[in-house]
Protein backbone atom coordinates (compact mmCIF):
# COMPACT_ATOMS: atom_id res chain seq x y z
CA UNK A 1 0.00 0.00 0.00
CA UNK A 2 1.66 3.51 -1.10
CA UNK A 3 -0.14 6.68 -0.52
CA UNK A 4 0.49 9.70 -2.65
CA UNK A 5 0.21 13.11 -0.86
CA UNK A 6 -0.07 16.35 -3.48
CA UNK A 7 2.09 18.85 -1.03
CA UNK A 8 0.49 22.80 -0.75
CA UNK A 9 3.02 25.05 -0.61
CA UNK A 10 3.09 29.35 -0.97
CA UNK A 11 4.72 32.46 -1.70
CA UNK A 12 6.28 33.96 1.57
CA UNK A 13 6.84 37.37 1.53
CA UNK A 14 10.15 37.54 0.05
CA UNK A 15 8.76 35.73 -2.73
CA UNK A 16 10.39 32.64 -1.66
CA UNK A 17 8.18 29.08 -2.53
CA UNK A 18 7.64 27.56 1.38
CA UNK A 19 5.75 24.12 2.11
CA UNK A 20 2.67 24.79 3.78
CA UNK A 21 2.53 23.68 6.96
CA UNK A 22 -0.64 21.35 5.88
CA UNK A 23 1.11 19.62 4.36
CA UNK A 24 2.72 17.57 7.53
CA UNK A 25 -1.13 17.18 8.96
CA UNK A 26 -1.40 15.56 5.91
CA UNK A 27 1.64 13.40 5.44
CA UNK A 28 0.35 12.52 9.58
CA UNK A 29 -3.49 11.43 8.18
CA UNK A 30 -1.03 9.19 5.58
CA UNK A 31 0.89 7.39 8.24
CA UNK A 32 -2.43 6.84 10.28
CA UNK A 33 -3.39 4.94 7.07
CA UNK A 34 -0.01 3.11 6.96
CA UNK A 35 1.84 2.04 3.95
CA UNK A 36 4.61 3.98 2.15
CA UNK A 37 4.56 7.45 1.72
CA UNK A 38 5.44 9.68 -2.08
CA UNK A 39 4.77 13.27 -1.48
CA UNK A 40 4.45 14.93 -4.91
CA UNK A 41 5.35 18.81 -5.50
CA UNK A 42 4.21 20.30 -8.72
CA UNK A 43 5.05 23.65 -9.64
CA UNK A 44 7.73 26.00 -11.38
CA UNK A 45 11.04 26.39 -9.71
CA UNK A 46 9.88 24.02 -6.98
CA UNK A 47 13.15 22.69 -6.23
CA UNK A 48 13.64 24.31 -2.24
CA UNK A 49 10.13 22.97 -1.72
CA UNK A 50 10.57 19.50 -3.07
CA UNK A 51 13.97 19.39 -0.78
CA UNK A 52 11.71 20.34 2.32
CA UNK A 53 9.14 17.72 1.32
CA UNK A 54 12.08 15.29 1.17
CA UNK A 55 12.99 16.14 4.98
CA UNK A 56 9.68 15.24 6.31
CA UNK A 57 9.65 12.47 8.75
CA UNK A 58 8.10 9.23 7.04
CA UNK A 59 7.91 10.44 3.46
CA UNK A 60 9.83 7.41 1.41
CA UNK A 61 10.02 9.17 -2.47
CA UNK A 62 9.04 12.98 -3.05
CA UNK A 63 8.47 13.18 -6.86
CA UNK A 64 8.53 16.95 -8.64
CA UNK A 65 7.43 18.08 -11.89
CA UNK A 66 9.04 21.35 -11.98
CA UNK A 67 6.85 22.64 -14.93
CA UNK A 68 6.20 26.27 -16.68
CA UNK A 69 2.43 24.30 -16.99
CA UNK A 70 2.38 23.54 -13.22
CA UNK A 71 3.08 27.13 -11.90
CA UNK A 72 0.51 28.04 -9.68
CA UNK A 73 -0.75 24.83 -9.25
CA UNK A 74 -3.97 25.65 -11.73
CA UNK A 75 -5.71 22.67 -11.40
CA UNK A 76 -6.59 22.60 -15.57
CA UNK A 77 -2.51 21.02 -15.83
CA UNK A 78 -2.25 19.44 -12.25
CA UNK A 79 -4.98 17.43 -11.80
CA UNK A 80 -4.08 15.17 -15.14
CA UNK A 81 -0.69 14.81 -13.83
CA UNK A 82 -1.40 13.50 -10.84
CA UNK A 83 -4.26 11.13 -12.61
CA UNK A 84 -1.55 9.78 -14.99
CA UNK A 85 0.65 9.06 -11.82
CA UNK A 86 -2.08 7.16 -10.78
CA UNK A 87 -3.08 5.32 -13.30
CA UNK A 88 0.39 4.73 -14.54
CA UNK A 89 0.75 2.65 -11.07
CA UNK A 90 -2.73 1.78 -10.64
CA UNK A 91 -0.78 -1.68 -8.84
CA UNK A 92 0.93 1.39 -6.49
CA UNK A 93 -1.13 3.73 -5.18
CA UNK A 94 -3.85 2.96 -2.86
CA UNK A 95 -4.61 6.53 -1.88
CA UNK A 96 -4.51 10.00 -2.87
CA UNK A 97 -4.08 12.44 -0.06
CA UNK A 98 -3.97 16.40 -0.16
CA UNK A 99 -4.46 19.29 1.75
CA UNK A 100 -7.97 20.69 2.54
CA UNK A 101 -6.55 23.95 1.63
CA UNK A 102 -7.89 26.21 -1.27
CA UNK A 103 -4.96 24.72 -3.40
CA UNK A 104 -6.45 21.38 -2.27
CA UNK A 105 -9.88 21.72 -2.28
CA UNK A 106 -9.14 23.22 -6.24
CA UNK A 107 -7.08 20.10 -7.38
CA UNK A 108 -8.26 17.43 -5.71
CA UNK A 109 -11.95 16.88 -7.37
CA UNK A 110 -11.04 16.95 -10.38
CA UNK A 111 -8.15 14.39 -9.88
CA UNK A 112 -11.68 12.42 -8.32
CA UNK A 113 -13.84 12.90 -11.18
CA UNK A 114 -11.12 12.12 -13.58
CA UNK A 115 -10.53 8.53 -11.94
CA UNK A 116 -14.10 8.00 -11.66
CA UNK A 117 -14.19 7.58 -7.84
CA UNK A 118 -15.85 9.55 -4.99
CA UNK A 119 -13.76 12.05 -2.79
CA UNK A 120 -13.96 12.04 0.75
CA UNK A 121 -13.84 15.38 1.98
CA UNK A 122 -12.28 17.08 5.31
CA UNK A 123 -11.25 13.99 7.22
CA UNK A 124 -10.67 14.77 10.53
CA UNK A 125 -9.57 10.74 11.69
CA UNK A 126 -8.66 7.79 10.26
CA UNK A 127 -10.10 4.95 11.71
CA UNK A 128 -8.96 2.26 9.29
CA UNK A 129 -7.66 2.17 5.60
CA UNK A 130 -10.65 2.46 4.28
CA UNK A 131 -12.95 4.50 6.97
CA UNK A 132 -12.86 7.80 8.00
CA UNK A 133 -14.50 10.35 9.54
CA UNK A 134 -15.59 14.04 8.70
CA UNK A 135 -17.56 16.69 9.32
CA UNK A 136 -21.03 17.91 7.75
CA UNK A 137 -23.37 20.01 8.38
CA UNK A 138 -20.76 23.06 9.59
CA UNK A 139 -19.29 20.69 12.20
CA UNK A 140 -23.05 20.04 13.98
CA UNK A 141 -22.71 15.88 13.05
CA UNK A 142 -19.63 13.71 12.36
CA UNK A 143 -20.02 10.95 9.90
CA UNK A 144 -18.28 8.06 9.74
CA UNK A 145 -17.35 7.06 6.02
CA UNK A 146 -16.40 3.99 4.01
CA UNK A 147 -15.00 3.68 1.02
CA UNK A 148 -14.88 0.46 -1.64
CA UNK A 149 -12.86 3.09 -4.36
CA UNK A 150 -10.11 0.91 -5.61
CA UNK A 151 -8.01 4.16 -5.36
CA UNK A 152 -9.26 6.37 -2.43
CA UNK A 153 -9.35 10.46 -2.74
CA UNK A 154 -9.28 12.07 0.59
CA UNK A 155 -8.95 16.01 1.17
CA UNK A 156 -7.50 16.29 4.87
CA UNK A 157 -8.82 19.01 7.79
CA UNK A 158 -5.28 19.84 8.99
CA UNK A 159 -6.73 20.71 12.73
CA UNK A 160 -7.83 16.59 12.66
CA UNK A 161 -3.91 15.75 12.49
CA UNK A 162 -1.20 16.66 14.93
CA UNK A 163 1.59 17.86 11.97
CA UNK A 164 4.51 15.27 11.94
CA UNK A 165 7.99 16.83 12.19
CA UNK A 166 9.30 18.51 9.60
CA UNK A 167 13.10 17.18 9.85
CA UNK A 168 14.45 13.83 9.91
CA UNK A 169 13.46 12.22 7.19
CA UNK A 170 15.64 11.58 3.62
CA UNK A 171 13.51 10.62 1.05
CA UNK A 172 14.66 10.54 -2.19
CA UNK A 173 13.62 13.10 -4.97
CA UNK A 174 12.79 11.81 -8.43
CA UNK A 175 12.00 14.34 -11.25
CA UNK A 176 9.30 13.58 -13.59
CA UNK A 177 9.62 14.62 -16.78
CA UNK A 178 5.52 14.82 -17.88
CA UNK A 179 4.17 18.44 -18.63
CA UNK A 180 0.70 18.64 -18.65
CA UNK A 181 -0.80 21.94 -20.55
CA UNK A 182 -4.29 21.45 -20.75
CA UNK A 183 -3.72 25.04 -22.65
CA UNK A 184 -7.46 26.00 -21.51
CA UNK A 185 -6.43 28.33 -18.24
CA UNK A 186 -3.66 30.91 -17.15
CA UNK A 187 -2.42 33.26 -14.11
CA UNK A 188 -2.96 36.56 -14.39
CA UNK A 189 -2.54 38.27 -11.17
CA UNK A 190 -1.89 38.01 -7.24
CA UNK A 191 -2.28 39.67 -4.50
CA UNK A 192 -1.17 38.82 -0.98
CA UNK A 193 -1.45 39.82 2.21
CA UNK A 194 1.37 40.75 3.55
CA UNK A 195 1.71 39.86 7.58
CA UNK A 196 4.65 39.26 9.42
CA UNK A 197 2.45 37.46 11.84
CA UNK A 198 2.14 33.84 12.48
CA UNK A 199 -0.18 32.61 9.65
CA UNK A 200 -3.59 31.79 10.69
CA UNK A 201 -3.94 27.94 10.77
CA UNK A 202 -0.57 27.05 12.03
CA UNK A 203 -0.88 29.87 14.88
CA UNK A 204 -0.21 28.30 18.32
CA UNK A 205 -2.84 31.53 19.49
CA UNK A 206 -5.26 33.29 17.16
CA UNK A 207 -6.56 36.46 18.17
CA UNK A 208 -10.17 37.26 16.18
CA UNK A 209 -12.36 40.08 15.73
CA UNK A 210 -15.97 40.73 14.75
CA UNK A 211 -18.50 42.91 13.93
CA UNK A 212 -17.75 44.50 17.37
CA UNK A 213 -14.60 46.05 16.12
CA UNK A 214 -17.30 48.31 14.58
CA UNK A 215 -14.61 48.80 11.49
CA UNK A 216 -11.15 47.92 10.25
CA UNK A 217 -8.80 50.98 11.59
CA UNK A 218 -9.76 49.46 14.96
CA UNK A 219 -8.20 46.02 14.23
CA UNK A 220 -5.18 47.61 15.24
CA UNK A 221 -6.11 47.51 19.24
CA UNK A 222 -6.11 43.41 18.18
CA UNK A 223 -3.08 43.73 16.16
CA UNK A 224 -1.31 45.15 19.18
CA UNK A 225 -2.58 42.32 21.49
CA UNK A 226 -1.31 39.70 18.81
CA UNK A 227 2.05 40.95 18.33
CA UNK A 228 2.63 40.77 22.57
CA UNK A 229 1.55 37.02 21.92
CA UNK A 230 2.66 36.07 18.76
CA UNK A 231 -0.66 35.17 17.59
CA UNK A 232 -2.15 35.14 14.32
CA UNK A 233 -5.16 37.39 13.46
CA UNK A 234 -8.82 36.45 12.47
CA UNK A 235 -12.22 37.46 12.00
CA UNK A 236 -15.70 36.69 11.83
CA UNK A 237 -17.44 36.63 8.08
CA UNK A 238 -19.69 39.44 9.66
CA UNK A 239 -16.13 41.47 9.43
CA UNK A 240 -14.98 40.17 6.36
CA UNK A 241 -18.08 41.02 4.74
CA UNK A 242 -18.69 44.72 6.09
CA UNK A 243 -15.15 45.04 4.52
CA UNK A 244 -12.85 45.52 7.70
CA UNK A 245 -10.28 42.99 6.72
CA UNK A 246 -9.52 40.71 3.59
CA UNK A 247 -11.21 37.41 2.87
CA UNK A 248 -8.15 35.55 3.80
CA UNK A 249 -8.58 36.03 7.68
CA UNK A 250 -12.31 34.38 7.92
CA UNK A 251 -12.59 32.00 10.15
CA UNK A 252 -15.67 29.48 9.81
CA UNK A 253 -17.05 27.07 7.80
CA UNK A 254 -16.45 28.45 4.74
CA UNK A 255 -12.99 30.23 5.53
CA UNK A 256 -10.22 28.73 7.52
CA UNK A 257 -10.29 26.28 10.52
CA UNK A 258 -8.29 26.66 13.22
CA UNK A 259 -7.43 24.80 16.20
CA UNK A 260 -4.96 26.56 18.20
CA UNK A 261 -3.73 26.40 21.87
CA UNK A 262 -5.65 30.03 22.84
CA UNK A 263 -8.65 31.44 20.16
CA UNK A 264 -9.49 35.03 21.71
CA UNK A 265 -12.75 35.93 20.01
CA UNK A 266 -13.39 39.35 20.60
CA UNK A 267 -16.61 41.11 19.39
CA UNK A 268 -18.02 38.12 17.89
CA UNK A 269 -21.64 36.85 18.69
CA UNK A 270 -20.42 32.82 17.78
CA UNK A 271 -22.64 32.01 15.13
CA UNK A 272 -22.49 28.30 14.21
CA UNK A 273 -21.01 28.88 11.22
CA UNK A 274 -17.91 30.87 13.15
CA UNK A 275 -18.18 27.89 15.61
CA UNK A 276 -17.41 25.65 12.68
CA UNK A 277 -14.23 27.10 12.33
CA UNK A 278 -13.08 27.24 15.66
CA UNK A 279 -14.14 24.88 18.15
CA UNK A 280 -11.63 23.19 17.87
CA UNK A 281 -9.44 25.48 20.06
CA UNK A 282 -8.02 24.03 23.60
CA UNK A 283 -8.77 27.37 24.91
CA UNK A 284 -11.19 29.19 23.93
CA UNK A 285 -11.57 33.14 25.51
CA UNK A 286 -14.25 35.42 24.45
CA UNK A 287 -14.88 39.40 25.00
CA UNK A 288 -18.30 40.59 24.47
CA UNK A 289 -20.64 42.92 25.92
CA UNK A 290 -23.70 41.04 25.29
CA UNK A 291 -23.19 39.07 27.85
CA UNK A 292 -25.96 36.55 26.27
CA UNK A 293 -23.71 36.67 23.01
CA UNK A 294 -23.90 32.46 21.74
CA UNK A 295 -19.72 32.40 21.98
CA UNK A 296 -19.98 32.30 25.50
CA UNK A 297 -21.54 28.63 25.24
CA UNK A 298 -18.20 27.40 24.06
CA UNK A 299 -15.77 29.86 25.84
CA UNK A 300 -13.66 28.24 28.98
CA UNK A 301 -13.39 32.16 29.84
CA UNK A 302 -15.91 34.95 29.13
CA UNK A 303 -15.37 38.11 29.84
CA UNK A 304 -18.72 40.12 29.85
CA UNK A 305 -16.82 44.15 28.67
CA UNK A 306 -16.24 46.56 26.43
CA UNK A 307 -14.07 44.87 23.90
CA UNK A 308 -12.04 49.05 23.11
CA UNK A 309 -11.60 48.73 27.43
CA UNK A 310 -11.08 45.04 27.88
CA UNK A 311 -8.20 44.28 24.66
CA UNK A 312 -5.71 47.37 25.35
CA UNK A 313 -5.74 46.71 28.93
CA UNK A 314 -5.14 42.88 28.41
CA UNK A 315 -2.57 43.52 26.13
CA UNK A 316 -0.43 45.91 28.76
CA UNK A 317 -0.92 43.63 31.62
CA UNK A 318 0.72 40.89 29.14
CA UNK B 1 -24.29 33.32 -24.03
CA UNK B 2 -26.44 30.96 -22.40
CA UNK B 3 -25.90 30.34 -18.49
CA UNK B 4 -26.03 26.95 -16.64
CA UNK B 5 -26.57 27.21 -12.83
CA UNK B 6 -26.68 24.27 -10.53
CA UNK B 7 -28.54 24.65 -7.04
CA UNK B 8 -29.31 22.65 -3.77
CA UNK B 9 -32.23 22.46 -1.90
CA UNK B 10 -30.50 22.51 1.73
CA UNK B 11 -31.72 22.74 5.83
CA UNK B 12 -32.33 26.31 6.28
CA UNK B 13 -28.62 27.91 7.43
CA UNK B 14 -30.54 28.69 10.72
CA UNK B 15 -31.38 25.65 11.74
CA UNK B 16 -29.62 23.28 14.60
CA UNK B 17 -29.51 19.93 12.81
CA UNK B 18 -29.80 17.40 15.27
CA UNK B 19 -28.64 13.58 14.60
CA UNK B 20 -30.97 10.77 14.69
CA UNK B 21 -31.50 8.73 17.17
CA UNK B 22 -30.65 5.46 15.07
CA UNK B 23 -27.24 7.39 13.84
CA UNK B 24 -28.40 7.00 10.57
CA UNK B 25 -28.77 10.75 9.84
CA UNK B 26 -29.53 14.06 9.85
CA UNK B 27 -33.45 14.64 11.46
CA UNK B 28 -35.00 16.25 8.40
CA UNK B 29 -38.50 16.01 9.23
CA UNK B 30 -40.27 19.55 10.18
CA UNK B 31 -37.19 21.06 9.27
CA UNK B 32 -36.82 24.11 7.43
CA UNK B 33 -35.67 23.95 3.88
CA UNK B 34 -34.33 26.64 1.32
CA UNK B 35 -31.72 27.50 -0.98
CA UNK B 36 -27.91 26.48 -0.55
CA UNK B 37 -26.63 30.28 0.01
CA UNK B 38 -23.84 29.59 -2.07
CA UNK B 39 -26.35 28.78 -5.08
CA UNK B 40 -28.00 31.92 -4.77
CA UNK B 41 -25.34 33.89 -4.77
CA UNK B 42 -25.05 31.88 -8.08
CA UNK B 43 -28.18 32.90 -9.61
CA UNK B 44 -27.74 36.34 -8.76
CA UNK B 45 -24.31 36.06 -10.63
CA UNK B 46 -26.14 34.44 -13.57
CA UNK B 47 -29.23 36.89 -13.86
CA UNK B 48 -27.03 40.12 -13.59
CA UNK B 49 -25.43 38.55 -16.63
CA UNK B 50 -28.13 38.87 -18.16
CA UNK B 51 -29.16 42.20 -17.16
CA UNK B 52 -25.73 43.18 -18.45
CA UNK B 53 -26.69 41.65 -21.97
CA UNK B 54 -23.99 38.73 -20.98
CA UNK B 55 -25.94 35.99 -20.66
CA UNK B 56 -28.79 35.33 -23.55
CA UNK B 57 -30.69 32.83 -21.37
CA UNK B 58 -30.55 31.38 -17.37
CA UNK B 59 -31.26 27.82 -17.36
CA UNK B 60 -31.49 26.40 -13.21
CA UNK B 61 -30.59 22.73 -12.67
CA UNK B 62 -30.88 20.69 -9.79
CA UNK B 63 -31.11 17.05 -8.22
CA UNK B 64 -33.31 16.38 -5.60
CA UNK B 65 -36.96 15.13 -4.10
CA UNK B 66 -40.11 16.88 -6.06
CA UNK B 67 -39.65 19.28 -3.08
CA UNK B 68 -36.76 20.79 -4.84
CA UNK B 69 -39.00 22.25 -6.88
CA UNK B 70 -39.90 25.00 -4.86
CA UNK B 71 -35.78 25.67 -4.77
CA UNK B 72 -36.55 25.72 -8.51
CA UNK B 73 -39.13 28.27 -8.68
CA UNK B 74 -36.98 30.35 -5.84
CA UNK B 75 -34.23 30.67 -8.28
CA UNK B 76 -36.66 31.43 -11.79
CA UNK B 77 -38.02 34.15 -9.31
CA UNK B 78 -34.69 35.90 -8.65
CA UNK B 79 -34.99 35.91 -13.27
CA UNK B 80 -33.74 32.85 -14.09
CA UNK B 81 -35.39 31.47 -17.33
CA UNK B 82 -36.48 28.22 -17.07
CA UNK B 83 -35.85 24.71 -14.79
CA UNK B 84 -34.96 20.95 -14.47
CA UNK B 85 -35.26 18.95 -12.01
CA UNK B 86 -33.56 15.72 -11.97
CA UNK B 87 -35.84 13.96 -9.54
CA UNK B 88 -33.82 11.79 -7.17
CA UNK B 89 -35.30 10.89 -3.77
CA UNK B 90 -31.84 9.75 -2.19
CA UNK B 91 -29.04 11.67 -1.13
CA UNK B 92 -26.05 11.22 -4.10
CA UNK B 93 -22.47 11.90 -3.67
CA UNK B 94 -20.95 14.32 -5.55
CA UNK B 95 -19.43 12.59 -8.38
CA UNK B 96 -23.17 11.40 -9.38
CA UNK B 97 -24.43 14.78 -9.15
CA UNK B 98 -21.81 16.04 -11.26
CA UNK B 99 -22.22 13.37 -14.21
CA UNK B 100 -26.02 14.27 -13.92
CA UNK B 101 -24.65 17.63 -14.77
CA UNK B 102 -22.24 16.51 -17.11
CA UNK B 103 -25.31 14.62 -19.16
CA UNK B 104 -27.29 18.61 -18.94
CA UNK B 105 -24.05 20.40 -20.02
CA UNK B 106 -23.90 17.85 -22.94
CA UNK B 107 -27.74 18.97 -23.97
CA UNK B 108 -27.72 22.13 -22.73
CA UNK B 109 -24.09 23.54 -24.66
CA UNK B 110 -24.17 26.36 -21.80
CA UNK B 111 -20.77 28.48 -22.26
CA UNK B 112 -20.86 29.37 -18.52
CA UNK B 113 -21.86 27.16 -15.84
CA UNK B 114 -22.06 28.74 -12.01
CA UNK B 115 -22.02 26.71 -8.76
CA UNK B 116 -22.25 27.45 -5.01
CA UNK B 117 -18.53 26.38 -3.44
CA UNK B 118 -20.26 24.06 -1.32
CA UNK B 119 -23.30 22.86 0.01
CA UNK B 120 -23.97 23.55 3.71
CA UNK B 121 -25.50 20.43 4.59
CA UNK B 122 -22.89 17.84 2.89
CA UNK B 123 -19.78 20.55 3.26
CA UNK B 124 -18.37 18.91 0.04
CA UNK B 125 -16.54 21.31 -2.25
CA UNK B 126 -16.48 19.27 -5.10
CA UNK B 127 -19.39 19.30 -7.42
CA UNK B 128 -17.55 22.24 -9.76
CA UNK B 129 -14.84 21.23 -9.83
CA UNK B 130 -15.47 17.46 -10.43
CA UNK B 131 -18.09 18.56 -13.44
CA UNK B 132 -15.45 20.78 -14.69
CA UNK B 133 -13.12 17.81 -14.75
CA UNK B 134 -16.12 15.35 -16.48
CA UNK B 135 -16.58 18.16 -19.41
CA UNK B 136 -13.05 18.95 -19.71
CA UNK B 137 -13.93 22.81 -19.17
CA UNK B 138 -11.73 25.51 -17.27
CA UNK B 139 -12.68 26.22 -13.55
CA UNK B 140 -12.33 29.49 -11.05
CA UNK B 141 -13.50 28.46 -7.85
CA UNK B 142 -14.17 30.07 -5.08
CA UNK B 143 -15.18 33.56 -6.90
CA UNK B 144 -15.53 36.93 -6.07
CA UNK B 145 -15.05 38.45 -8.74
CA UNK B 146 -15.90 37.60 -12.61
CA UNK B 147 -15.68 39.47 -15.50
CA UNK B 148 -15.65 38.90 -19.33
CA UNK B 149 -13.49 39.86 -21.95
CA UNK B 150 -14.48 38.31 -25.59
CA UNK B 151 -14.39 34.70 -25.46
CA UNK B 152 -11.92 35.15 -21.68
CA UNK B 153 -13.27 34.56 -18.57
CA UNK B 154 -11.53 36.43 -15.53
CA UNK B 155 -12.00 35.10 -12.35
CA UNK B 156 -10.81 36.53 -8.71
CA UNK B 157 -10.72 33.88 -6.51
CA UNK B 158 -10.42 33.96 -2.99
CA UNK B 159 -7.46 31.90 -1.90
CA UNK B 160 -6.34 31.19 1.65
CA UNK B 161 -3.31 33.56 0.97
CA UNK B 162 -4.99 36.98 -0.77
CA UNK B 163 -6.67 36.97 -4.15
CA UNK B 164 -5.61 35.42 -7.17
CA UNK B 165 -6.87 35.99 -10.28
CA UNK B 166 -7.22 33.48 -13.16
CA UNK B 167 -8.05 34.15 -17.45
CA UNK B 168 -10.68 30.61 -18.24
CA UNK B 169 -11.15 29.74 -21.88
CA UNK B 170 -15.05 28.98 -22.40
CA UNK B 171 -16.69 27.03 -22.26
CA UNK B 172 -16.23 26.95 -18.27
CA UNK B 173 -16.80 26.82 -14.49
CA UNK B 174 -17.22 29.35 -11.79
CA UNK B 175 -17.96 28.44 -8.36
CA UNK B 176 -19.08 30.84 -6.18
CA UNK B 177 -17.80 32.39 -2.87
CA UNK B 178 -19.51 34.41 -0.25
CA UNK B 179 -18.28 37.86 -1.80
CA UNK B 180 -18.75 37.84 -5.19
CA UNK B 181 -22.44 39.92 -5.00
CA UNK B 182 -25.59 40.06 -2.31
CA UNK B 183 -28.11 37.95 -3.61
CA UNK B 184 -31.51 40.12 -3.96
CA UNK B 185 -35.10 39.26 -2.88
CA UNK B 186 -37.48 38.23 -5.38
CA UNK B 187 -40.52 40.71 -5.52
CA UNK B 188 -44.34 39.44 -5.29
CA UNK B 189 -45.05 40.11 -8.97
CA UNK B 190 -41.61 38.01 -9.43
CA UNK B 191 -42.79 35.58 -7.62
CA UNK B 192 -46.35 35.37 -9.01
CA UNK B 193 -44.65 35.21 -12.78
CA UNK B 194 -41.90 32.52 -11.72
CA UNK B 195 -44.44 30.26 -11.33
CA UNK B 196 -45.29 30.19 -14.98
CA UNK B 197 -41.95 29.29 -16.39
CA UNK B 198 -41.34 26.11 -17.61
CA UNK B 199 -40.11 23.46 -15.42
CA UNK B 200 -39.31 20.31 -16.90
CA UNK B 201 -38.64 16.84 -14.20
CA UNK B 202 -36.30 14.59 -15.51
CA UNK B 203 -34.46 10.86 -13.74
CA UNK B 204 -31.32 9.74 -13.92
CA UNK B 205 -32.15 6.98 -15.93
CA UNK B 206 -33.42 9.75 -18.56
CA UNK B 207 -30.31 11.14 -18.61
CA UNK B 208 -28.20 7.61 -19.17
CA UNK B 209 -26.28 8.10 -15.33
CA UNK B 210 -25.32 5.63 -13.28
CA UNK B 211 -25.39 6.81 -9.65
CA UNK B 212 -24.02 4.43 -8.21
CA UNK B 213 -21.08 5.50 -5.18
CA UNK B 214 -18.12 4.22 -4.03
CA UNK B 215 -18.43 5.80 -0.31
CA UNK B 216 -20.98 4.30 2.31
CA UNK B 217 -22.00 6.49 5.37
CA UNK B 218 -21.50 3.97 8.26
CA UNK B 219 -23.09 6.40 10.79
CA UNK B 220 -23.76 9.79 11.66
CA UNK B 221 -22.78 10.94 15.63
CA UNK B 222 -23.62 14.43 17.13
CA UNK B 223 -19.66 16.09 17.95
CA UNK B 224 -18.21 16.14 21.11
CA UNK B 225 -19.91 19.22 23.07
CA UNK B 226 -18.13 21.87 24.53
CA UNK B 227 -19.51 23.29 27.66
CA UNK B 228 -19.30 26.70 28.93
CA UNK B 229 -16.31 27.77 31.31
CA UNK B 230 -16.63 30.62 33.45
CA UNK B 231 -17.07 34.55 33.30
CA UNK B 232 -14.21 35.80 34.88
CA UNK B 233 -15.35 39.77 36.23
CA UNK B 234 -11.86 41.11 35.19
CA UNK B 235 -9.03 41.25 32.58
CA UNK B 236 -6.56 40.67 35.28
CA UNK B 237 -8.49 37.87 36.40
CA UNK B 238 -8.01 36.75 32.92
CA UNK B 239 -4.82 37.06 32.70
CA UNK B 240 -4.20 35.20 35.73
CA UNK B 241 -6.47 31.74 34.79
CA UNK B 242 -4.80 31.75 31.03
CA UNK B 243 -1.39 31.91 32.53
CA UNK B 244 -1.73 29.50 36.27
CA UNK B 245 -5.12 27.30 35.10
CA UNK B 246 -4.77 27.22 31.51
CA UNK B 247 -1.30 27.70 31.15
CA UNK B 248 -1.33 29.06 27.60
CA UNK B 249 0.62 31.96 27.75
Amino acid sequence: MTILVIADYATDSQGNKVLASATLNTVAAASRIGGDIHVLVAGAFVGAVAEAAAAIEGVSKVLVADNPAYAHQLPENVAPLVTGLVIEQLAIYSHVLACATSNGKNILPRVAAALDVDQISEIITVESADTFKRPIYAGNAIATVQSSAAVKVISVRATGFDPVAAVGGSAIIEALATAHDAGISSFVSEELAKSDRPELTAAKIVVSGGRGMQNGDNFKYLYALADKLGAGVGASRAAVDAGFVPNDMQVGQTGKIVAPQLYIAVGISGAIQHLAGMKDSKIIVAINKDEEAPIFQVADYGLVADLFEAVPELEQAL
Amino acid sequence: MKVLVAVKRVVDFNVKVRVKADQSGIDLANVKMALNPFCEIAVEEAVRLKEQGIASEVVVVSVGPVAAQEQLRTALALGADRAILIEHNEELSALAIAKLFKAVVDREQPQLVILGKQAIDSDNNQTGQMLAALSGFAQGTFASKVTLAGDTLNVTREIDSGMQTVALRLPAIVTTDLRLNEPRYASLPNIMKAKKKPLETLTPADLGVNTASTVTVLKVEAPATRSAGIKVKSVAELVEKLKNEAKVI
